[in-house]
């Protein structure tokens, strides 16, 4: 349950606005942050928390892309699929990474640890082609880097190829 | 490459420029908030604004200065500011710069806002997969709290200034400001009718103020430097400043950047970006603005990046997003794209947007598709009729933008298409039609 494990998170996050449905966000992108997506019954506690009717959480909850209504894979690869990084070879990478775990876009593979799906602009136009998965970005794509970050996906849970924080171009002299 | 003063990306340019309160301090940051405390009133500092010309970069560019003073001095109840750091326009990725690399330049810019309109609380509504950005913010928020720049009794001199971080989870239309009030809200992100505008009936209905993340990280400078050094920046009056300009597609250093407005766009793509990303090929278009602005052609490269020169050349300098596109490219293929994006963000508030995006969807993609009817063009243009300036948001008229300039300049090549209608298959090389 979410209010026993973050009481107090949930304390400050309510503090923060004057009206409490404002934390229904932050709330439902905790719940997926614990259970990998938004579950019925974290829905139906959210809305207790808030004074809420399930319904409201849920006519809500289903707005977002962002929020997945249904478990997915441990790692969820969100390759953008918008028109600046469409322009520079993002199509090709799709079907690289479809024949590489062998699922199509939507579909979760078999050891449920790669979900794959194609979104729209994530903000790194510059640095395409890119892709999200989880929390990190990984820009300026190539298939054997996508490879990689794969191989470090699996083998270690995480991948140095991440984006840290953003500048490009890189200024003459830095690093 | 010419060089230009820069206003927000100096700092973060500075070798070893980590970001952290102590470096920004260390380049004067917080100067601007000191020197307002000790006495510039709320409204000399909307002054200030207000003469230094600065216009939103969110994309509508309205007045700063004029927007703040249509926040009612005399209200009993609270007031808000709220950042919108939603950056979800297709080609732009300025915003996440500037909260990534340079937090507390935004922070001090929110805070310097919420004094001028009166506000104790200000939130930033940062679209949610920037996660990288949302935590350096948090970090950002509390090294400045410690210090007493942001929260209860700022500096000692009594203002309240509570600012948080507020991440979305994934709409696009949340980037329009009043969708993002109600997303703030804990509702769907359906944009509001206006009249009543948020500087008198905002967040929860009290008088808001919604600035883009650039917008606001100017103020602090402003103040510090005075109105008439910003004024004289860029293509006064009606454009004044530096933009951040982001660089995308078909050319060798994609990439933000800073520059005076008025510079052109031959300038930005070939001297800043080092010009087409193939040697052998020419420019063939350029979206000026955003996904939201209409297509440029090769004919436009000596047209100004100031808001009047673009506009009076028939699109808009939007979000700050320059799009570069090479020969060979095929502009039905760009519009279809476009509008695989557009369809699915509508919110589906108004019907014209709604049901229009998909009508124009499925006709670009079945001309694409070489299934392409002669009549299909006309329709696709009194569909645009019908949906453009017929919505409560500025997403109708964004939606139609890539197909009408797209005909406009490239008829031709929707018309090649529909005469090959018989072919069903894509031809070899071309770029293929993704569909899931
Ligand atoms: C569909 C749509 C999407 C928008 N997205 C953004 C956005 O992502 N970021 C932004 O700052 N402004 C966006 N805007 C503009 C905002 O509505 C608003 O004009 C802006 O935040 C005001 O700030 P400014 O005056 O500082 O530019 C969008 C507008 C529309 C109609
Ligand atoms: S188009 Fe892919 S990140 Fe913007």
């Amino acid at each position: 349950m979410l209010l026993e494990k973050h009481q107090e998170l949930i304390t400050e996050l309510l503090s923060r606005y004057p009206v409490k449905r404002s934390a229904l966000l932050p709330l439902l992108n905790l719940a997926q942050r614990e259970e990998g997506y938004v579950s019925e019954a974290a829905m139906k506690e959210i809305a207790k928390i808030l004074d809420l009717t399930p319904p409201q959480v849920y006519e809500t909850a289903t707005f977002y892309t962002m929020l997945n209504l249904k478990p997915i894979g441990k790692f969820h690869i969100q390759i953008c699929k918008s028109i600046m990084c469409g322009l520079v070879g993002s199509d090709d990478l799709i079907q690289w990474l479809q024949n590489r775990l062998g699922i199509r876009v939507g579909q979760t593979t078999g050891d449920r640890l790669f979900t794959l799906s194609a979104v729209e602009c994530l903000g790194s136009c510059g640095t395409a082609p890119m892709m999200q998965i989880n929390d990190d970005y990984y820009e300026q794509l190539t298939a054997e880097k996508v490879g990689r970050v794969l191989e470090d996906l699996r083998r270690e849970g995480t991948s140095p190829l991440k984006s840290g924080p953003f500048m490009f171009p890189q200024p003459a002299g830095s690093r | 490459m010419p060089q230009y003063e820069k206003i927000l990306l100096k700092n973060m340019e500075q070798p070893g420029y980590s970001g952290s309160l102590q470096d920004y301090e260390r380049t004067g940051g917080y100067q601007a908030l000191r020197k307002v405390l000790k006495g510039i009133s709320p409204a000399d500092v909307t002054d200030i604004v207000k003469n230094s010309g600065l216009r939103g970069r969110g994309g509508a560019g309205f007045p700063t200065g004029v927007k703040w003073s249509f926040v009612p001095k005399d209200h009993p109840g609270p007031k808000y500011l709220c950042c919108n750091a939603d950056e979800s326009e297709p080609g732009t990725f300025k915003d996440r710069q500037l909260m990534e690399r340079d937090p507390h330049q935004l922070l001090e810019g929110m805070v310097l806002t919420c004094y001028a309109i009166g506000a104790q609380t200000g939130y930033i509504y940062i679209r949610g997969e920037f996660r990288l950005g949302a935590t350096i913010l948090e970090r950002a928020i509390e090294e400045a709290k410690q210090a007493g720049y942001i929260g209860q009794n700022v500096l000692g001199s009594g203002l309240t200034a509570n600012i948080y971080v507020h991440a979305g989870a994934g709409a696009y239309i949340c980037g329009e400001e009043t969708a993002l009030l109600e997303s703030l809200e804990g509702k769907r992100g359906m944009p509001r009718f206006k009249p009543p505008f948020p500087a008198t009936h905002g967040l929860y209905q009290q008088p808001t103020v919604v600035n883009n993340v650039e917008t606001l990280a100017n103020i602090p400078h402003i103040v510090t430097r005075g109105a008439e050094w910003f004024a004289s920046i860029g293509a006064p009056p009606r454009s004044t400043g530096t933009r951040i300009f982001c660089l995308s597609g078909h050319v060798k250093w994609p990439g933000n950047y800073e520059v005076p407005m008025g510079i052109t766009f031959r300038e930005l793509i070939f001297e800043n970006g080092g010009g087409m990303r193939s040697d052998s090929k020419k420019l063939k278009g350029i979206i000026p603005g955003g996904a939201s602005a209409a297509f440029f052609t090769e004919e436009h490269l000596d047209v100004k990046l100031d808001f009047e020169s673009v506009a009076q050349a028939g699109s808009m300098l939007g979000s700050g997003g320059v799009t570069v596109m090479e020969e060979g490219t095929s502009m039905v293929w760009a519009a279809m794209r476009l509008m695989e994006f557009f369809y699915h963000e509508s919110c589906g508030k108004c019907t014209p947007c709604r049901e229009g995006s998909s009508w124009l969807l499925q006709t670009l993609q079945r001309i694409w598709a070489r299934r392409g009817r002669a009549e299909d063009l006309d329709m696709l243009l009194d569909l645009c009729k019908n949906i453009e300036g017929r919505t409560i948001c500025a997403f109708g008229d964004a939606e139609v933008a890539p197909v009408v300039s797209t005909l406009r300049y490239w008829r031709n090549e929707y018309e090649e298409l529909i005469r090959e209608a018989e072919v069903t298959r894509p031809a070899k090389g071309e770029i293929p039609v993704f569909t899931h």
